[in-house]
Formats: C-alpha cells, structure tokens, sequence
C-alpha cells in the first residue's frame, strides 16, 4: 500500500478543496467521504436551499404579484414533490461535478468513514463494513457538522426535524414552528411560508438573525411579518410534547413570565449546529464547545493532523472553511507559506428580502467607541430596484470618520448577497470611501445604491 | 533616432554607481566606445565607454550623484537630429520590482513631518562628514505599493511610505504595517529610523556616502589633534527675542525663525571678531580665509552631509534661514550639487532636537572647528543676588584643531559667541 501526502477526512467545502488545492500542489491525495461529495453545502445545506428558496420566490411572486407584472394566471399550482426534487437534482449534479474535479486533479475519492488509526494512519470503514488502513503523511479533517438538538425535544425525523429533514419532507406541512431565528430558521421560514404553510418562529435573543446589524434585523422581520410569519423574539422554549399528532410546545419570554402553548404539524429545530468528530478522535484535543482546536497552522495537538471548516467551530459558512482548507493545506505544502486566519468575511441569509453583511455591526462601532458615519441608501431610491419591483430595503454602510476606512456593510433587499462582494473586495484592499466613490458604477443597476450609500455617508449622496 | 545613455555594469557586485566626473560636455561629439565619463562603483573609479555615437545633447546626472543600474544618464542624438519634445527630463529608467500589476506611485519623499520639534534647530544634526560626500539618489523610478488607507495614515502621521516594509500581497504596504511603523519605529518621521525594522543580522555594502564619510571621520580624528572646550549660554533672551521676531515675521506672513537660524548669525560674528578660528593647516601654514562659509550638519536617509552656507558674513539672518531652510531640503531629497558641499570653513553641527545636552563633534577637513550645539533646558541656576531660580542653559562644545587654533584663541571665540547669544539683540543690529 502507497504512502499518501494527505489523506482529507470529510468531502465538504473544507475538504474536497482543502484536497484539490494539495492536488494542484502536486501532492498524492486522497479524500475520504462517508456520505456524498460536497459535503453538507452541496447536499444538505447551501445549495438546496438555495433551489428551493428560488422555488418559493418565483411562486410567491406569481401567486401574489402577478397582477403587478400584467399577468393573470388561473389554477396556479405546485408539486410539492417536484419543488423538492429540482433542489435534489441541483445537488446531484454538482456532487457529480465534485466527484468530475477529484478524478481530473487525480485525488483519490474514497467512500466510507474515515478515522485515525496508530502511527498517523488513517482507518476507512466502508458502507460494508470492511476496514482498510491508508498510509500518509498528513492528515486534514473536514468532517464538519449536523444540527444541534434541544435536550428535551430530540428529533425523530418526522415531526421534529433539523435542517436536514426539512428540505426533502415527503408532504408539505399545514403548519410549522421553527425554533431559532439564525440563517437558517429564518430561510426555512420563508420558504414554508411561502408555500402557505402556517410559520411560527421562536427565538430567544431579542430579535431575528442576531449576530446582523440590528436595523437590517428589524427590517427584515417586519418584512416577514407582513408575509404572513408569526415571529416570536425573546422567547424561548420550555418544553415540548410530541405525543399527539403534531408537536406542542410551551414557550415563555426568556426574561420570564407567562409562558404560551404553540402547536404545530412540525417542529424544526435551527438552534445551531454540533461537531462531527472522525473516529478514534480521542487524542484530538477539542476547544469546550465540543470543536477542534487548532493553532494557527491549523494543526492539532496531534502533530501532522490538520483540521478546517465547521469542525474547527464558528462561523459555520462554506466560504470560510474553503479559505481555512487552503490556508492549511498550502501552509503544510508550500514553502515559506504563513497560513492566515479568516479575516473579514460577508454571511448572507437568502431568504426574501435578501439580506447580506460584512464587517462591523452600527451597535459593535458604537460598544468599541468608534468615531464612525454611516451612508444608507433605500431600494425604494434605486432606479433599477423600482424597474424590477423589489425596492424594499436598503444598503447601509459604515466609515471611519477618520480616514473612511469601510468598517462594515449591511445590507438588505434584492441582490444584498451578491452585492456584498463589491464591499469584501474594497475591504481587503483597504480601500477606503474616496475608492467606491471614484469607481463609475453602471446604470441602471442595484450596485449603484453601494455607491449612493457611500456619497451618503459623506454628506453628498445626489440621488436621496 | 535619440539614444539614451544608461549606468552600466562596471562589476560583478555593482548595484549602482556615482558619476563622479564627465569627460565630456553637452554638445560634445561622442563615439562607440570612447571614454565618455568617470563612474564610481563599489571596487574602484573607472572610465565608462560610451556606447553610441553621436552628439551629447543632453546630461541628466550630475558630477558627483549616484544613480542605481541602468539609470538614465544622458541623451545622444545623431548629427543635426531634432531633440525629443521630452529632452529635459530622462525617461524613467526600467522599474526593477515585482511583475504585479500594482498602480502606486512611489515618491522619493522626504519625510513630511520633519519639521523642527519645538525650540531647537530645524535640522538635526551629528558629527560631521567630508564636505565632497556624493548624495546618493533613488532613480529606479518604482512605485510604493499601499491600500489607500494606508497611505492616508502615513500621511497623517508624516511617515515615509518608501521607508515601510509592507505584509500585504506583493509587498503591499497596509495599515497593520503603519501601526507596527508608528509604534516600533521610533523617529521614523525624522527619517532617521528604519521603520519597522528591529533587530537583525545584515551586512549592507558601503554607498559611496557612507563610504566618504568613514574615510573623512578616521583621517580627522587620526591626523588632526583635537581638544574640545564647552561653555553654557544663557538662551533666555534668545528665546524672548527670538518669540517677538516671529510673532511680528508670522503675522507679515513671513518665515518662522529657529534657534539655529540666530546661532548662525551668532557664529559669523563671532568668527569675524576671532578670525583665527576661520583657517586651515595646510602642512607647514596655516590658511586663514577671507570669508566665512557656514558648513551646517543635515542628517538625512544614511548618513549626513554638510551644505555650505557660502559668505554667510554677509548675510542676515533672514538670508541664512531662508538659505539652510532650502539646502537642508535639497540635502534630504538628495539634489545638492556637489559644489554645495564643499567649501566651507567652519562647521555647525546641531543636536539639541534629540535632547542631547553636550557633545563634542569631529572636526570636518579642513577645518579647524566645529561647534557642537546641545538642547536648551530649564535648569536651577545662580542670578547675581546670589539666589537659586529657574533658567534656561545650552552647552555649546567646541572641537578646535591645536595646530591652528590654541586653547586661548578657542576660550576667546567662544566667549564672543556666548556674548552674541546672551544679548542678541546684537545679532539683528
């Protein structure tokens, strides 16, 4: 049996580009993955969703707007079981286009669960059982996470479900309560609700999407509301019973007082996410959260194990624990290479309004004492956000008042997820408000609000 | 077709060159291979060919400066050939860094901020070096690469961008790098400093300055004998004068005067009354010299030089100022002609800026003197009541060569100078 110079533990976005990048670097790889390639994102989080929230988008639209658009429409309906499976077959034609990139940058693909084994060998279990020990160097574990469950409420994979469960219900459900009101819940509620089913939300922090700039927060919640969503903040959940048909929850105001019964068909948990540990990880020394911790080569106490991606804790997104994997892998292969930490990075929730962010919050400028501006910039003020009906929300961005160092962006309404790059961008470069503000950006387009934004800030947008 | 002519590899380990003579003039005729100019390398002075025939139109680097490889040296044009539009200016020499496709400029700018701090004199000093030292110049025409924030900070806080080493992707330059700058380069803004930098084991080839000036310090301190007298001044109705002068000269938008300025004046009349001091031992005489040419100490990146303030006996205080304040600048930016730097007869060598209270400068040669200027401090001092109140002192040091000048002729000079400085009004009458 030949010797690998790293053997990746887990397929993700960690993984399968923490292995193609050793690939391109000319390194012997194999990658071990006991499910599917792609990982959580490619089957069982981003990208689905991300169909599926394309579904809900484009029927709440012709079911609510048509008229808008000139369009009369009579007997719209929905499969449900074709809304589902476009979103399977999105997944499996880029894990297919995951499993094309191993064999183009010869790393091996191997099916199984991987595990560490004596002497910095790695132990395979295939779906048969059958165990086989692989030699290497280096070993890079990327086995990333699943849905973290509440104590009393365990799932059951019907009337209690995670994320998972969620995106491929046989039935669409009458009604749902989702608990947490992170990414997550928040894309699930709207993609349930749009469909008409009946959506509460719960969450215990005091308003939706807590780690988001509070005003985009608020603006998105009203958004929902008025979709239909009953969202509860502040509240959290006491206790659950599932022995009827649905689930009965009890919930209270986290500050204490009188609590409410909630019923729902189902009940999806999106409180967050707990590790996934490979095998025979005992040696591995976890942070007390339960997640790996790593030095800043991404090793682990155990030398020559490496670890990237969710495992290695917040903040749980595709594109940092892409960016960690390469970090550490081309730190361990390349010569000289310093691995560097995520840095600034923009989260984004799909849900409709969009919403994306980067950087500093107002409310962190304001706890760190920052002397800053804020530029903000309505939809409702954008040409091209009116052409295209969708002028709610807005762009709202941060400067130092000093230098116009961007601090952060937020942003809420059509495009914010892709938008955000522009902001991303100009960070990483330093750039400050003179940069955007001298950059012509096209007309009539959405990212002409980034630009307004900024003037904004500075006193001189000409369009609000 | 105009041909440019280039600094050529003279030897394996050259990285640039001084052109310390032409051999030919503008308009001259020049052909393949004939010798053209005397460049110094690192090795020794030789003769440079000349590499296209033609007419020497135009030269761009001057006796005595020193230009990286390939730097633009002068402009041939073939008989009777129309001069470029661009004749005066060369064109940038091959940029020799990085293949990134980064679009910052990098200006060789003298650090922003270097503006006297306080009381002292504009331009801090050090012990002295030969008055021929060759400036050594940055022509490889390069761009700093910074995210535009940092360069925003540095600007703010007057730090050299070319002086910064950048983290940043290609040697980029970003705020982290300032902030370490800022904190752990200590006088950076004083163009002194590595910035940045900190402790490490380099060995740096000698420049042609630095070079010069080890060569000059060791044959004065070898060959000249050296005594030191000091005497402490009275600054107090220095800095009353000198406050009122500047009140009146800043509110007719005039310059603002520094203490040096009126040392300047102090020294001139005060050489004129001991003219001894103002001589040279040439061997078997002593040379004394009709005028006084001010040498003046001005550190800059490397090393320092001395730029000559030429008849300063003739001049106010108001010319004096003006003068150094521009030699001082050209010193930095390192555009001083060689003929800027020689000449002078006695030297001013100024550390008060950096607090330092005594200190006894090399002298420069051939002069027989050099004064060493220290910091004004408050200090208890003895009035004529015999009583202990606050008073304001500077340590003057004087470093004479005993061939020329005796401990009397130096006591007497220097009790010239303090008389001019304690009452000075005698400096502007």
């Amino acid at each position: 049996m030949s010797s690998y110079d790293l053997i990746v533990i887990g397929g993700g976005p960690a993984g399968y580009v923490g292995a193609i990048r050793a690939a391109q670097l000319g390194k012997r790889v194999a990658c071990v993955e006991k499910e599917r390639a792609g990982g959580t994102c490619l089957n069982w989080g981003c990208i689905p969703t991300k169909a599926l929230l394309k579904n809900a988008e484009l029927y709440h639209n012709l079911k609510h707007h048509a008229d808008d658009f000139g369009l009369s429409i009579d007997g719209l309906s929905y499969d449900w079981e074709k809304v589902i499976k476009r979103s399977r077959n999105v997944s499996d034609k880029l894990a297919g286009g995951i499993e094309f990139l191993f064999k183009k940058n010869k790393v091996d693909y191997i099916r199984g669960t991987g595990g560490l084994a004596a002497n910095g060998k790695v132990e395979v279990i295939d779906a048969d059982g059958n165990s086989e020990l692989l030699a290497t160097e280096n070993v890079l574990v990327a086995t990333g996470c699943v849905s973290r469950e509440l104590p009393f409420l365990k799932f059951d994979g019907k009337k209690v479900i995670g994320s998972r469960e969620a995106m491929v219900l046989p039935e669409q459900p009458k009604s749902i309560t989702i608990i947490g009101a992170g990414a997550i819940g928040i894309e699930f509620a709207y993609f349930f609700n749009a469909y008409g089913t009946e959506v509460t939300v719960v969450e215990m922090m005091d308003t939706i999407l807590p780690i988001e700039d509070r005003e985009v927060s608020a603006t998105l919640e009203k958004s929902l509301t008025s979709q239909g969503i009953r969202v509860l903040t502040g509240t959290k959940t006491a206790a659950a019973d599932t022995s009827g048909d649905g689930v009965k929850l009890t919930v209270e105001p986290a500050e204490g007082g009188d609590s409410q019964t909630i019923e729902s068909e189902v009940c999806l948990v999106a409180i967050g996410i707990a590790p996934v540990l490979p095998n025979n990880a005992e040696q591995i020394k976890l942070d007390d959260r339960g997640f790996i911790a790593t030095d800043e080569r991404y090793m682990t106490n155990v030398p020559n194990v490496f670890a990237a991606g969710d495992i290695t804790g917040p903040p749980w997104l595709a594109h940092t624990g892409s960016y960690e994997a390469v970090q550490a892998i081309e730190g361990i292969f390349v010569d000289g290479h310093e691995p560097k930490q995520v840095g600034t990075f923009p989260a984004c929730t799909y849900c409709h309004p969009e919403v994306a962010s980067i950087g500093l919050t107002e409310e962190a400028c304001k706890e760190q004492g920052l002397d800053y501006r804020i530029g903000k910039f309505p939809f409702a003020a954008s040409g091209r956000a009116l052409a295209v009906a969708e002028s709610e929300g807005f762009v709202k961005i941060i400067f130092d008042k000093k230098h116009g160092e961007i601090l952060g962006a937020h942003m809420i309404g059509v495009g914010s997820t892709e938008l955000i790059a522009e902001i991303a961008l100009a960070m990483n470069l330093e750039a400050t408000h003179e940069e955007i503000e001298a950059t012509i950006h096209a007309h009539p387009t959405l990212a002409e609000a980034v630009h307004e934004a900024t003037s904004d800030a500075f006193g001189h947008a000409i369009h609000i | 077709m105009p041909a440019y002519l280039t600094m050529p590899k003279l030897s394996d380990t050259m990285s640039e060159g001084t052109l310390v003579k032409w051999l030919k003039s503008e308009g001259d005729s020049v052909g393949v291979d004939e010798e053209v100019a005397e460049v110094e390398t690192d090795k020794a002075t030789m003769a440079m060919p000349c590499f296209d025939e033609g007419i020497l139109h135009k030269i761009y680097v001057k006796e005595g400066e020193t230009v990286a490889l390939g730097a633009t040296l002068a402009l041939i044009l073939e008989e009777g050939e129309e001069p470029p539009a661009d004749a005066d200016t060369p064109p940038p020499p091959p940029a020799s860094e990085e293949s990134d496709s980064a679009d910052e400029e990098k200006k060789e700018e003298a650090p922003p901020a270097s503006e006297a701090p306080k009381e002292a004199a504009p331009q801090p000093a050090a012990v002295t070096s030969g008055g021929g030292s060759p400036a050594p110049t940055n022509s490889s025409g390069g761009r700093v690469k910074a995210s535009p924030l940092a360069r925003k900070m540095a600007e703010e806080q007057g730090i050299d961008l070319a002086r910064v080493r950048g983290s940043g992707p290609g040697g980029r330059i970003v705020r982290e790098d300032l902030e370490y700058a800022a904190t752990g380069g200590g006088g950076s803004n004083l163009g002194l400093l590595p910035a940045g930098g900190g402790l490490k084991d380099e060995v740096t080839p000698l420049s042609g300055m630095r070079r010069v000036i080890a060569q000059r310090l060791l044959e004065s301190k070898t060959t000249i004998p050296h005594f030191y007298l000091n005497i402490e001044v009275d600054t107090e109705p220095l800095m009353d004068l000198r406050a009122q002068v500047n009140e009146a000269s800043l509110a007719n938008d005039g310059p603002k005067y520094t203490v040096n300025d009126f040392i300047m004046r102090a020294t001139v009349l005060a050489t004129e009354a001991v003219p001894e001091v103002n001589a040279s031992f040439t061997g078997d005489a002593i040379q004394q010299f009709g005028e006084v040419h001010l040498s003046i100490a001005v550190a800059i990146d490397e090393g320092l030089v001395t730029p000559v303030i030429r008849s300063a006996q003739t001049k106010s205080i108001k010319e004096l100022a003006a003068e150094i304040k521009d030699l001082a600048g050209r010193a930095r930016d390192k555009k001083l002609a060689p003929d800027e730097m020689q000449g002078g007869t006695i030297t001013i060598s100024n550390l008060g800026a950096y607090g330092i209270g005594h200190f006894d400068a090399i002298i420069n040669p051939p002069q027989a003197a050099i004064l060493s200027i220290g910091a004004i401090t408050k200090q208890p001092v003895v009035n004529s009541d015999n009583q202990i109140v606050p008073g304001q002192r500077m340590w003057i040091g004087m470093s004479c060569d005993h061939r020329v000048v005796d401990g009397a002729i130096g006591a007497t000079f220097l009790g010239h100078l303090k008389k001019y400085i304690e009452s000075p009004f005698l400096l502007i009458s």
